[in-house]
């Protein structure tokens, strides 16, 4: 019966009802996606950094690990990588930001192609010129370009000459050498990559090169380690960049509820003063409101999910080269956990009040 | 026998920011079982405060009210909660039906807070049809009119089969029509089910429906009769 009465009640009220789920739903979707964006994003560099097709991966002195971009190392090492031990080939890239997260990465075809297998072309072919550029299939239809075209990179006129299939280090490639020269960053490179006449001896060449007093300060990472870094708690902020987000969701599902059930406890004054003369007590309020309150806090989770799923939509099929998104079905516990805990504090105050209300004051609100 | 309601010496003041208000100045009096009783009184009399107090919906602040055999002046909040629930039916002048609910939904909702489910008895059965409200049980109160919405108040409060049924100006908002329906209704139920009624108007037509009148004023009962 008091479901019933539950049930009627926030029907009766419809609109109010539509814009608090849907507010609560917002602070879920906020969740939902920063969650989604996050690890579509690392999962996404992962397969990238995997598709490269090394066993050791090295970064210069000073970079982070999983940065874009950083420190530079000279070219010349790779001829020292190359002497090594076990080292079976050792290329080099540039990375160039172009705005926002996107890069530009310069490669030695050859040498690249060695380590990775051949690209898959989609449309076109390899480089022709110095000026050609590579760019994988999420980037072209984002851009919609395809081989032939022409896109300005870098204040930089660049001929489309590939698409090729996602999943190789990088969105856009060119040649290292036209890249370093339009950086002005001749002979340097921000990352290095080896690939071994067995990988099993990753470990062993690793101690080997950390043992060298000119590599000091390099990060040596065997490629499982490396791929292991793609994770929320290693990329320096992430996580507290969530923790934000949560605490933002806590604090407007807070507002919103609270407003919303203060609304109705002072428009319902009448009606709590009849359920307390036909024998309510306090406890039978709130557990309306409170009852109330799941219903939209639930009603605003699965509004929410449903909204994140558009979203994941929109984001992979619109700006796929940009962001990855990912469904994240572990996060919606946690999403309804902070919508009912906001909601049911957001109560706390309305219900007490509508608990504590004089029946006969209550009776005769006009 | 045991009056159903008895009252002696009821005084109930009011604190109205720093000032006392006596609503009751010492009122006595006893209902026997079955009665129906009409108390009138100009506004201030205290009649009022008399059905709220004698409906447990406020507390007294000396005397003794004893309702159904249950001392009211030794009752908590929680108890007072339980007799409404148990022993008393309200019906307001102003319906006071709840409106996101049907007409049944408020008679089920009030049966739920008295502790009963399932279907309804035989004997509310009867009673709805005396009401002539059981063609109208699924329409919520603003598809109703003033004169149905207050057969289903009737209804709603003799759901639990209360001790006593206390009315507030039962016709307050009626027409001359359904006021003199509702106040046969009311009479009907006294006599066919021994309905002990208490019933409070400024009307002195409708309270001659009743069978004994107690007047009230300045928180008095001055004219037993």
């Amino acid at each position: 019966m008091i479901n019933r009465l539950v049930i009627e009640n926030l029907k009766h009220r419809r609109l109010r009802t539509v814009l608090s789920a849907l507010s609560i739903g917002f602070q879920v979707t906020m969740i939902l996606a920063v969650a989604g964006l996050s690890r579509g994003m690392l999962e996404d560099s992962r397969n990238r950094a995997k598709g490269v097709g090394a066993d050791i991966w090295i970064k210069p002195p000073g970079a982070s690990a999983i940065s874009l971009t950083g420190a530079s190392m000279p070219q010349s090492v790779l001829r020292y990588f190359r002497e090594v031990p076990h080292v079976k080939l050792a290329t080099g890239t540039a990375v160039q930001p172009i705005g926002g997260i996107s890069t530009i990465t310069g490669i030695d075809y050859g040498e690249f192609v060695a380590m990775s297998g051949p690209f898959r072309f989609l449309d076109g072919g390899p480089f022709q010129s110095d000026d050609d550029v590579i760019v994988d299939q999420y980037y072209a239809e984002q851009q919609k370009l395809k081989a032939g075209d022409t896109v300005t990179i870098l204040n930089h006129q660049w001929r489309v000459c590939g698409v090729v299939e996602p999943g190789k280090l990088a969105r856009l490639f060119v040649r290292l050498h036209r890249l370093q020269e339009l950086t002005n960053s001749e002979g340097k490179l921000n990352q290095a990559f080896l690939k071994l006449d067995d990988p099993a001896r990753a470990q062993e060449v690793i101690r080997y090169l950390k043992s060298q007093p000119e590599l000091t300060g390099y990060s040596i990472y065997s490629i499982e380690e490396f791929l292991s870094m793609f994770s929320m708690s290693n990329v320096p902020g992430l996580q507290a960049f969530i923790y934000v987000i949560i605490g933002l969701s806590l604090i407007i599902g807070f507002l919103v509820v609270g407003l919303t059930m203060y609304t109705t406890v002072l428009e319902r004054t009448r009606e709590i003063g009849i359920l307390k003369a036909l024998g309510a007590s306090p406890l039978d309020i709130v557990g309306i409101l409170v009852r109330e309150t799941v219903v939209l806090a639930v009603a605003g989770w699965i509004t929410g999910i449903l909204l994140s799923l558009g979203a994941h939509w929109a984001i992979n099929t619109q700006v796929r080269a940009n962001l990855q998104s990912e469904i994240v079905p572990d996060w919606w516990p946690i999403a309804l956990a902070v919508s009912l805990i906001a909601s049911l504090l957001g109560a706390l105050y309305p219900g007490l009040r509508a608990a504590r209300q004089d029946a006969i004051e209550a009776l005769s609100y006009e | 026998m045991e009056p159903i309601i008895a009252v002696r010496d009821l005084r109930k003041i009011y604190h109205v920011g720093e000032v006392d208000v006596h609503a009751l100045r010492g009122v006595s009096m006893e209902v026997p079982r079955g009665e129906f009783v009409s108390i009138v009184g100009p506004s201030g009399s205290g009649k009022s405060t008399l059905f709220h107090v004698i409906g447990a919906l406020t507390s007294i602040t000396s005397g003794q009210v004893i309702v159904d055999g249950q001392d009211l002046s030794e009752l908590s909040d929680s108890e007072r909660t339980r007799l409404r629930r148990q022993k008393v039916g309200f019906v307001f002048q102003r319906y006071n039906l709840l409106p996101t609910l049907t007409a049944l939904g408020n008679i089920e909702i009030a049966r739920y807070f008295g502790g009963k489910s399932g279907p309804l008895e035989k004997d509310f059965l009867e009673i709805l049809r005396l009401l002539g409200i059981e063609h109208r049980l699924h329409h919520k109160p603003r598809a109703l009119s003033g004169g149905e919405q207050q057969r289903v108040a009737i209804a709603r409060a003799l759901v639990n089969r209360p001790a006593i049924l206390l009315a507030d100006e039962p016709t307050g908002n009626l027409d001359s029509e359904n006021s003199e329906a509702v106040l046969s209704l009311l009479r009907d139920l006294n006599h066919r089910f021994g309905q002990t009624i208490l019933m409070i108007t400024h009307n002195p037509e409708a309270a001659a429906f009743a069978d004994r009148i107690i007047q009230m004023r300045d928180g008095r009962v001055v004219q037993p009769a």
